[in-house]
């Protein structure tokens, strides 16, 4: 007795074998480190991060090259969001939490001593997992509040306004109610918000903790198509638990795992490769969709 | 073909009948919420009842004139009398106002400071300290007030004298510093801080979480996120703890009575040691007054109790208004 609920089970089976994902993967145009440097390269060295006892990261030594897409998969819990935010800092702010490593803007450690850490934060954007737009504040105010926060000075603020929402693809779709409260807009709406704010700053890289994990199918693909026009000037780290999206969007793809101990990057290569030619034979259980 | 028309049914009604137990609940937490609201109205009725005879006898008066007077002959009875409010009623606005000016600021840093910047063994003492500050018995900081602080706002006093005379409230004739409204109000300040700081503490620290790591990770300082998402969020939240300290500070008694001079006049001058307020006149006359005298304190208390409850109303008007935009 075949239902049709079952073959939709199937379809959905088959859209996760590693080729189909690789295909997905290999259907954008490849993007080559360096040729687009527009962007500031990232690269952390020997990573490890703790909440109080507890070892969260152990040892995560990745290269994000200029211009790239970098999406980084792997289980809950297994020290993605974690790793991002020892990236721009914000791990700190969690009471307890410490780290070991070093994580290399442009070649300079952010942990180094006497770093203004703001400065840090300016250069290194994050847009959150659930959407934050300020209530208080209008769609015009918020996109252009990190200038206000981090008291900088701009020419031109109508410009700037304009040029970020177009980038985070939400232009056309707020020009005429600029003076309404962020609070007023969809999630994904709102989301891109965030997007165009943390761009206002001009970030030369951006961290994207599961952006999309809080919106419906249409919103994440605008963002998906916002992320890859960004990618053409700035660096770009994604946290996503949906391996359609890594392969859509990124060009390269890192799998991090926690076998009960602290979270490891167990692998990382060209996100085709990933999805087609796994080396470890735990990226390939996690990307043929046999647990996680 | 037969094209039947739809009939729209009537709504159907839905009853929920509850359970035994909720309707004893309910029947519990109802007494609660509404004994309050029976007691205030008791209060009120009894005040007004007993106060209707002198209100009937002064009419407006007994809000604009500021003579207190009572002569009796010998047996008890009421030769003349005359009872006016009004310096008592200028002396608790402009007390309780001097020590939320003094009061809010203070107890939004003192707030601030204990979510944001002191280490977490700092915050538990603190607010320890706090908190027992509110339950501090009144008339110990009135003779705190007195003996020890006296003598140091005097002389801040002199200073505000001095360099912003030209202000009509820091004027004054007589140059007589003690037990002025000025020091009262810094006495009513020190004790309605425990309740706008704990206030305030309590609205800063549901500030979302979210859009503070969304102000950090713009590039914001501590002082500039606490600009941005903090303050917007709490600012209702503030204003009603102010006006739970308003109502505090004009309804207080003793602090008030030990450290003010009470005379029967109205003055606007803070710094002149003159000056009064309805709750301390209460407290001044009641012990030898005529049975006519208490009707009159009664109607005073009356109209205190009305001063109160327009604040209360006032304050609320002003957070639901500006409550709004901050959140």
């Amino acid at each position: 007795m075949t239902t049709s609920h079952e073959s939709e089970n199937q379809e959905m089976q088959t859209s996760v074998k590693p080729s189909s994902l690789a295909d997905v993967a290999n259907a954008k145009t490849p993007k080559v480190p360096g040729t687009a440097a527009l962007g500031t390269g990232l690269e952390t060295r020997g990573v490890h991060a703790w909440f109080g006892k507890h070892h969260a990261l152990s040892n995560v030594s990745l290269d994000f090259a200029a211009g790239t897409v970098t999406a980084l998969i792997g289980p809950s819990g297994c020290g993605k969001s974690t790793f991002i935010r020892t990236i721009n800092r914000m791990h700190e702010f969690i009471p307890g939490a410490a780290m070991a490593g070093e994580v290399l803007l442009d070649g300079k450690d952010v942990y180094a001593p006497g770093t203004d850490v703001t400065k840090i934060r300016l250069q290194i954007g994050m847009v959150f997992q659930k959407p934050n737009p300020f209530p208080s504040m209008t769609i015009g105010e918020n996109v252009l509040s990190g200038l206000k926060l981090a008291q900088l000075k701009v020419d031109n603020k109508d410009d700037l306004l304009e040029e970020c929402l177009e980038r985070a693809g939400l232009w056309s779709e707020v020009k005429d109610r600029l003076g309404a409260h962020g609070g007023s807009l969809s999630g994904g709406q709102q989301q891109r918000l965030c997007i165009a704010r943390a761009l206002a700053v001009r970030p030369q890289v951006l961290l994207m903790d599961e952006p999309c994990s809080a919106l419906d199918p249409g919103s994440t693909l605008r963002i998906e198509d916002t992320i890859r026009h960004l990618s053409d000037t700035m660096t770009i780290i994604i946290v996503t638990h949906n391996m359609q999206q890594a392969a859509r969007v990124s060009d390269y793809t890192a799998f991090f795992l926690s076998d009960g101990g602290p979270g490891q990057m167990i692998e990382v290569a060209p996100t085709s490769e990933i999805f087609s030619r796994p080396q470890d034979s735990r990226t390939e259980s996690y990307v043929t969709g046999r647990f996680g | 073909m037969s094209t039947q028309e739809l009939v729209i049914p009537v709504a159907r009604e839905i009853h929920t009948e509850p359970r035994r137990s909720d309707k004893v609940f309910r029947g519990v937490v109802t007494g609660g919420g509404l004994s309050s609201l029976a007691i205030l109205g008791l209060i009120a009725i009894f005040l007004a009842y007993r106060g209707y005879e002198v209100l009937r006898q002064e009419g407006i008066g007994f809000i604009t004139h500021s003579d207190w007077a009572i002569s009796t002959d010998d047996a008890g009875n009421v030769i003349e009398s005359h009872f006016g409010l009004a310096a008592m009623l200028v002396g608790t606005i402009l007390c309780s106002f001097i020590a939320v000016v003094i009061a809010v600021p203070i107890s939004v840093f003192s707030a601030l400071f204990l979510n944001f910047y002191a280490p977490s063994w700092l915050k538990k003492f603190l607010i320890t300290i706090i908190d027992m500050m509110a339950a501090f018995p009144s008339i110990l900081f009135g003779i705190w007030g007195f003996l020890v602080l006296m003598p140091s706002v005097e002389y801040w006093a002199k200073l505000l004298h001095r360099y912003l005379g030209f202000i009509p409230i820091f004027d004054m004739q007589v140059p007589v510093f003690t037990r002025s409204p000025f020091v009262a109000g810094v006495v009513l300040a020190i004790m309605i801080i425990p309740i706008i700081t704990s206030v305030s503490r309590e609205i800063f620290s549901q500030a979302p979480l979210d859009r503070i790591q969304a102000a950090y990770a713009l590039g914001a300082t501590r002082w500039a996120m606490i600009k941005a998402v903090v303050i917007p969020h709490g600012r209702s939240g503030v204003i009603g703890g102010a006006m739970l300290g308003l109502g505090r500070a004009m309804g207080e008694t003793v602090a008030v009575f030990t450290v003010l001079n009470i005379v029967f006049q109205v003055n606007w001058q803070m710094l002149l040691g003159a000056g009064g307020n309805v709750a301390s006149l209460i407290i001044l006359k009641f012990g030898d007054a005529s049975p006519y005298e208490i009707k009159a304190l009664m109607a005073a208390g009356l109209i205190l109790f009305l001063l109160t409850l327009i604040v209360n109303a006032m304050a609320n008007l002003i957070v639901k208004t500006t409550g709004k935009s901050g959140r």
